[in-house]
């Protein structure tokens, strides 16, 4: 087992440099951030045009830059940005912005996602059931940058209701908040409500209805009737032999469900104004800067690809047959 | 009724592609031909038939609609400002004096296209690569999967992002080839899984030892027979190009000013959600009907079309996933 995961791990950081590198060489070959210079009036002297642009390594073909940067981000340093900022300052708050909401998202929504597949398969073609499936119709059919609005205005009805500020969704902080421990997480609780279920919402939706689907073929086999004709109760036998089994095809569907949450986390930092990775992508492609965009690549790459190899070691833990091979 | 569905049932299962009619059909005058039993399954599924009705109206709205309005997306009402939904302007005003219902059936238009435009493409590109790959195997086969695992780690949302300071100022068709560029590939990979099967039949064996080159038995005798899955593919792919190009023009990656979409309806009126509600639900609302209405229809023609297609999918996936391990 140790083998099948250490290869599996070896394939994602080959697929992370890839992704990485071609993040960059498309970034390098479109963006070009010396024209947002030259427009400016009065226009600048050439020598320091032609100093930026040896600042940014324009004169060096791509791979080459390439192999800089990368050099620069083993060792830890992630390059500058455009306006000649170091990327690594910046990099540690936003991961944590943007993990924070990833987490909660994609624990929640996993959760409740298995929970209520479960429950509707159990009770298929009952009320629950047609609520269920309904419920995640539409929020499959809701993407992001509509359901964060929404709840905006959802939130802004509850408000008004109750008189005071309860649900926060500008920010992830009140700038200048002053309290003890205590109170600093209550106000961060209160900004990260609304995003967290922006998120996991959908993920919600996304894991049920598989999990509804591969429950339902559990429920029908040969071996969970075994397993109640030897005397387990039908909670037991559903519990401890059907869940498991259901469970094995919906850790390949963790990976995929990765990618969802980071493209919906993009939408999400940006309706509830967090500065995290997503934010800083959108910065980064509008002032045309290849190292933000890169870094943000690196990030999203690594964060797929390590909730890809978790699903691998659920999948083995889960699935004897992987273990034994 | 229902004896003749099931026999029929029974004929598509067998893979009775010769369309004949079912002899033991108790009216021997009414012919049951695929075409009709598919019609029937169809119509049978009340969602399914909405959504239809929903699509096709949205479709001779978007394009009617502005012309039965006095009002055009490039005319103001200076006498109305923000004003929201009264009986001059139904769907309100925008800032400017904008006439909402016009501005959002001209963004609705533009979605559509690109969504049909999008889906049309991408599902023939991935019938023509997946059935190649499928078919001949080695070099091309490899590539295929690679493509699909890298896309899974780099999001297409961010590769079109990070190329979006390209194609600014340019045709919005560009915009179409991107996302169908970006769109094939899983649909290859569950085509190239059909063809391993299919190539094994007896009617490819028969028409390949009798000289056939294998690009005619490619496009006369495979992808004819991948048609149901094809069709189905195609209806949910509108709407997840509809999807991403709201998503990218939401950042303003997408459809570029003047060009109006839906997703630069909602990304520009997204902030005003809780205080001009109009402005943004109109838009929202058109989209995630849409969406809603193309899953629904999906869902309707799998079962219409392709009553083993849930099945002939979980083998594809086991196949991959017993290649990953």
């Amino acid at each position: 087992m140790a083998g099948f995961l250490l290869r599996r791990l070896v394939n994602y950081v080959v697929l992370a440099l890839v992704a990485t590198f071609l993040a960059f060489t498309l970034a390098s070959a479109t963006f070009d951030p010396i024209g947002v210079l030259q427009q400016r009036n009065p226009p600048p002297p050439a020598a320091s045009i032609e100093a930026k642009k040896r600042d940014l390594h324009l004169d060096q073909p791509i791979p080459q830059r390439f192999v800089t940067w990368m050099g620069g981000v083993v060792k830890g340093d992630f390059g500058r940005t455009v306006a000649d900022r170091p990327i690594t300052d910046e990099l540690g708050r936003r991961i944590g912005v943007s993990l924070r909401l990833f987490l909660l998202g994609i624990t929640i929504g996993i959760l409740f996602g298995v929970l209520l597949g479960v429950v509707s398969a159990i009770r298929q073609y009952k009320f629950s059931d047609y609520f269920a499936t309904l419920f995640s119709f539409i929020l499959l059919s809701m993407p992001v940058l509509v359901l964060g609005p929404l709840l905006k205005l959802g939130a802004q009805g509850l408000n008004d209701a109750i008189g005071t500020n309860v649900l926060i969704f500008v920010g992830e902080t009140t700038p200048g908040f002053q309290g003890n421990w205590f109170e600093q997480l209550g106000d961060r609780l209160q900004h990260l409500i609304l995003p967290t279920l922006a998120i996991a919402l959908g993920q919600i939706a996304f894991y049920s209805r598989y999990q509804r689907s591969s429950m339902l073929d559990v429920l029908g086999s040969d071996f969970l009737r075994t397993a109640q004709a030897k005397g387990l109760t039908r909670r037991k036998a559903l519990f401890k032999h059907g869940l498991r089994t259901a469970l094995i095809p919906m850790a390949t569907l963790f990976a995929f469900g990765f990618g969802l949450l980071v493209v919906g986390g993009t939408f999400t930092e940006k309706i509830f104004t967090w500065y995290g990775m997503g934010d800083w992508l959108v910065v980064g492609i509008g002032s045309q800067d290849a190292n933000i965009t890169a870094t943000v690549t690196l990030f999203v790459a690594v964060c797929v690809l390590f909730s890809g190899w978790l699903a691998d070691v659920l999948y083995a833990a889960l699935d004897p047959r992987i273990r034994v091979n | 009724m229902t004896v003749i569905l099931n026999e029929g049932d029974a004929a598509g299962t067998t893979g009775a592609a010769s369309g004949s009619p079912v002899d033991a059909a108790p009216e021997p005058d009414k012919a049951m031909t695929r075409g009709r039993l598919v019609l029937i399954r169809f119509m049978r599924n009340k969602l399914a038939l909405v959504g239809l009705v929903v699509i096709v109206g949205m479709y001779l709205m978007a394009f009617v609609g502005p012309l039965l309005s006095k009002w055009t997306y490039d005319t103001q009402d200076y006498s109305a400002f923000l004003e929201p939904p009264y009986s001059e302007h139904i769907f309100g005003t925008d800032k400017i004096g904008t006439d909402m219902f016009v501005l959002t059936m001209r963004g609705l238009q533009k979605s559509l296209i690109i969504g049909l435009l999008v889906a049309l493409i991408s599902t023939t590109i991935a019938a023509i690569v997946g059935a190649a790959a499928g078919y001949f195997l080695g070099a091309a086969d490899k590539a295929l999967m690679w493509v699909v695992d890298l896309l899974l780690v780099l999001p297409s949302f961010l590769i079109i992002a990070i190329l979006s300071p390209w194609f600014r100022g340019k045709s919005w068709f560009l915009l179409v080839v991107m996302l169908a560029a970006f769109q094939w590939m899983i649909t290859a990979r569950i085509v190239r899984g059909m063809t391993l099967t299919l190539k094994e039949r007896e009617f490819v064996k028969a028409a390949k030892f009798m000289g056939q080159p294998a690009r005619k038995i490619i496009a006369k005798h495979i992808v004819p027979n991948m048609a149901s899955l094809l069709i189905i593919d195609a209806t949910i792919n509108v709407g997840s190009a509809v999807l991403a190009e709201t998503g990218l023009s939401f950042f303003g990656f997408g459809v570029q000013s003047p060009d109006v979409s839906l997703g630069t309806l909602i990304g520009l009126n997204a902030e005003s959600a809780t205080t001009f509600p109009w402005l943004f639900l109109f838009p929202a609302g058109f989209l995630v009907v849409f969406v809603l209405a193309v899953n629904w229809v999906g869902d309707g023609l799998r079962d219409a079309l392709d009553p083993t297609s849930t099945r002939v999918r979980r083998k594809e996936k086991k196949d991959t996933k017993e290649k990953a391990a």
